[in-house]
């Protein structure tokens, strides 16, 4: 009696979020591996299987693989540049001032800083890729402006124009938009790391450099793998900027994976060959999470 | 998460009182230090900041010096941007899109993860396995299914479309959290109720979930800014102008406005759409950080 009960709560609580995830999320991912083997186009009802015929055209595909190229150096520059100056602020805000007394003391205005740096990152992506199209723009933009202000009226970049730039410009706003996550992140961590061991540590007598490296890196290494898989799966989206702000140019020197497959799908109604393509970014992010994981292990340090 | 909030309140009453020189001196590096911290708080908000100031410029005032203030405040543009642009439509369907995707988010993500939590039953793990696995991939790999799905069951270009895809790829993050909030409350207090005959529906409404609301507002928190937010989902699935939410539409006018040149109007849109995200973030500033990286501090 109890157990009949007591299925159909189980039953009736879970029919409806199963169901919803099962047709809107999991299905979709298990569809585009068969729709991968199709040269499906989605206007004719017809769907020839073709096998691994779109996975051999990918892999002949220059702008597939510069687009790759592109989510491999965003995937090492992006975290890289992110996690550095995330830790160097969060170290500064909350540790700068060394321990006294049994408290970790944190720069004046602390609280203000975390505030401020986190404004970037509650906006919408897409509104922060309007924004700096615009900040970039080489006539009346922002940038610009401010190097004619201080007399440097020759040097005036296209910046998203300019093949050589625009990757770096797109990297710039995709860690201008994250910084503010990861100082966060990074304080929670700081701050749960013990005054007594930063006193310590100081009493012998060591630099504020010491500290940072010895100590707060060791310490909070949880959290900087986090981050470090993060801001990997985020170097192999990119969508939202790239799409508004360079649409993938010039000449391919900002394309990425998931905007060349957007692209495919629904720009050029290449539905098989675009789903074959997120097949291949799957596994991809699948392998470099795993890798990210394993590289980084390290025995963690209770205290 | 209450004790973490705790600890922080006990260590600023520390820090506060009665140690006039915590938070001063130190020599050059703090010195150095600080600079750095006001040049990365000038470089986070002086690009909003400047579409706030270009949106109440004219034209020819935004052209002639992007540094320059406006000469006088013009309104107008947020009234041309409002009605004529659109965004004013585009701003009514996102907050009926995000509404109903939040509500609908917590109430079938915590009716799961209740169940998950603190029913014993044969396929719980490989559920709870199969909800998580969502929180890995990136939607853009299951995009063109995902539009062929939604277009067979006659949900393409409709906010109720959105609304449950929405709500969807929110439950994997959602029930996560859920999962392990739920397991923290007391058993107690639910077994007495059942001991007095109270049904199990009556025990998740009227005991469970005011329970959980600490959880709940972090996980409201999470969702509502990630679908306000949301920008990938709509431009597949909605493609009449009519039914778009703001981050599409201000895109999309990004892009005609490059030819209309009315940057003013442009300026007041983005003005417009990062306001209210903006707002709730400095009114609840500490819950919303908690909130987003709730996830990754766990």
């Amino acid at each position: 009696m109890r157990k009949t009960h007591q299925r159909r709560v189980i039953i009736g609580f879970l029919a409806a979020p199963v169901l919803l995830y099962t047709v809107f999320v999991a299905s979709p991912y298990v569809q585009a591996f068969y729709i991968a083997l199709t040269d499906w186009r989605g206007l004719s009802a017809e769907i020839g299987l073709i096998g691994l015929g779109n996975f051999t055209e990918l892999f002949g595909d220059p702008v597939f693989w510069q687009a790759l190229r592109n989510n491999l150096l965003l995937l090492v520059t992006l975290p890289i540049v992110t996690i550095g100056v995330g830790l160097f602020l969060a170290f500064m805000l909350n540790a700068a001032g060394g321990p006294r007394s049994g408290e970790i003391r944190g720069v004046r205005g602390a609280k203000f800083y975390r505030v401020v740096y986190f404004f970037p990152y509650v906006l919408s992506i897409a509104i922060i890729g309007v924004l700096w199209k615009n900040i970039y723009n080489p006539i009346n933009g922002l940038l610009n402006g401010a190097l004619r202000a201080v007399g440097l009226e020759e040097v005036q970049p296209s910046w998203l124009g300019d093949e050589r730039l625009a990757f770096w410009a797109v990297l710039a706003v995709l860690v201008w938009n994250g910084i503010g996550f990861y100082v966060v992140l990074f304080t929670a961590g700081i701050k749960a790391i013990p005054a007594s061991l930063l006193e310590a540590a100081v009493l012998d007598g060591a630099s504020r450099t010491q500290v940072f490296f010895r100590i707060t890196i060791p310490l909070i290494w949880e959290n900087i793998r986090t981050a470090a898989v993060y801001l990997g799966i985020a170097a192999l989206d990119a969508f939202a900027v790239v799409q508004i702000m360079t649409g993938g140019g010039p000449n391919d020197s900002t394309q990425v994976g998931s905007f060349y497959l957007y692209q495919n799908a629904f720009s050029y109604g290449r539905f098989g060959y675009a789903s074959a393509m997120g097949v291949v970014l799957f596994v991809v992010t699948l392998a470099l999470s795993a890798f990210t994981l394993r590289a980084t292990r390290k025995e963690r340090i209770e205290f | 998460m209450a004790t973490a909030t705790q600890a922080r309140v006990s260590r600023r009453d520390a820090t506060g009182r009665g140690r006039p020189r915590s938070g001063r001196g130190g020599g050059p590096t703090i010195a150095v230090a600080q600079a750095f911290l006001v040049l990365w708080a000038v470089i986070s908000i002086l690009p909003l900041l400047w579409a706030v100031a270009s949106s109440l410029k004219s034209d020819p005032e935004i052209v002639a010096d992007p540094w320059s203030l406006p000469g006088s405040l013009r309104w107008e543009n947020f009234a041309r941007a409002w009605e004529t642009a659109s965004i004013g439509t585009y701003f009514g369907n996102t907050v009926l899109v995000v509404g109903g995707g939040v509500v609908l988010t917590l109430l079938l993500s915590a009716m799961a993860a209740y169940v998950l939590a603190r029913f014993e039953f044969r396929l719980r793990s490989a559920l709870y396995y199969f909800f998580i696995a969502g929180m890995t991939f990136p939607v853009f790999m299951a995009l063109v299914p995902l539009f062929f799905v939604v277009q067979n069951l006659g949900l393409g270009n409709s906010l109720t479309g959105l609304v449950l895809v929405y709500t969807a790829y929110s439950l994997p993050f959602s029930v996560f959290f859920l999962v392990a909030f739920f397991r923290t409350l007391p058993e107690e207090i639910a077994e007495a109720a059942k001991l007095d005959g109270c049904g199990e529906a009556a025990i998740f409404f009227k005991i469970m979930l005011p329970m959980a609301k600490p959880g709940l507002i972090s996980v409201g928190i999470f969702n509502f800014i990630g679908q306000w937010n949301q920008y990938l989902i709509p431009l597949v699935l909605v493609n009449d102008d009519s039914k778009f939410v703001l981050a599409q539409g201000l895109a999309n006018l990004a892009v005609e406005q490059g030819y209309a040149g009315d940057r003013s109007g442009l300026f007041a849109g983005l003005t417009i759409a990062m306001a209210p995200i903006l707002i709730v973030y400095a009114l609840l500033q500490g819950r919303v950080q908690a909130g987003m990286t709730a996830g990754a501090l766990k």
